[in-house]
């Protein structure tokens, strides 16, 4: 697979270990004695499984499998693309988990991850040939 | 398709008509306490497990001899996830409802058992994530 895609799927397996072993801390608190404020940490548990695994594995195969006919077209844009929608969904995923204070700037990179990732597939969806993306 | 593929794909399907089940009895009867069940079975059960069915299948293989890693770590990524996932939807509502019923390590194992399934996946997946 592409590097960048690879990189995708290593960072959401990354996610995955993380969002398991606090969710596993957290249902543990309710059968054990663990400090009550580690129940601040369920938002980070929901951020890393929903966006840092299950959306970051969705779009590092997306980046894997799609049609790449229209990647030999504009290399270089499809590159930068991929790697910026990379840096800044983990960026965002890691200003949401810090807190209220940088949430919303997170949610805001994670809006601009999307907005890359749309650059980079747009074109690719479609027949191998046909695309004029 | 691997067998193990065709268990975690078929369970992951049981899991999905289970949570639509459960998630119709907490609305029908207010059951407050079977939410987190409810959508554990979703995200863990059905997508969680469809996802690790479907990437144990179709990614790059490790190599001729082992090519899709090792089994012996796969197949009980698949029972841990299982046996704690289970666990948990029977123990985590009957806690909440009966707690002279059900002890609290349960919880601590359910918990304990999915997140050596998740260590268990990435380890598994992560030499098949080859870039070429």
């Amino acid at each position: 697979m592409p590097r960048v895609a690879a990189w995708f799927v290593r960072a959401s397996l990354c996610h995955l270990v993380g969002g398991f072993v606090l969710g596993a801390l957290l249902l543990a608190s309710k059968g054990m004695a663990l400090p009550a404020g580690i129940w601040a940490l369920r938002s980070v548990h929901i951020e890393m499984l929903l966006v840092g695994w299950v959306i970051q594995l969705v779009l590092g195969v997306a980046i894997w499998i799609f049609p790449r006919f229209v990647l030999r077209q504009r290399p270089r844009r499809s590159e930068v693309t991929a790697w910026l929608a990379f840096a800044l969904l983990n960026l965002g995923v890691v200003l949401v988990c810090l807190g209220d204070t940088t949430a919303a700037a997170g949610r805001l990179t994670e809006l601009a991850a999307a907005a890359s990732f749309a650059i980079h597939l747009w074109g690719r969806v479609s027949p191998a040939g046909l695309s004029e993306m | 398709m691997p067998p193990l593929s065709r268990w975690y794909i078929k369970l992951a399907i049981l899991y999905f008509i289970g949570a639509m089940i459960v998630g119709l009895l907490q609305a029908a009867l207010h059951l407050s306490y079977l939410s987190p069940a409810y959508v554990h079975m979703l995200v863990v059960g059905w997508v969680t497990q469809m996802i690790f069915g479907v990437a144990y299948w179709m990614f790059p293989k490790f190599s001729p001899e082992k090519p899709r890693g090792d089994s012996p770590i796969a197949i009980a990524t698949f029972i841990l996830l299982n046996a704690g996932l289970l666990l948990r939807i029977i123990a985590e509502p009957l806690r909440a409802a009966r707690p002279d019923v059900a002890p609290g390590w349960l919880l601590v194992v359910a918990g304990a058992a999915q997140a050596l399934a998740g260590i268990g996946f990435a380890l598994n997946t992560w030499p098949r994530v080859k870039v070429r």
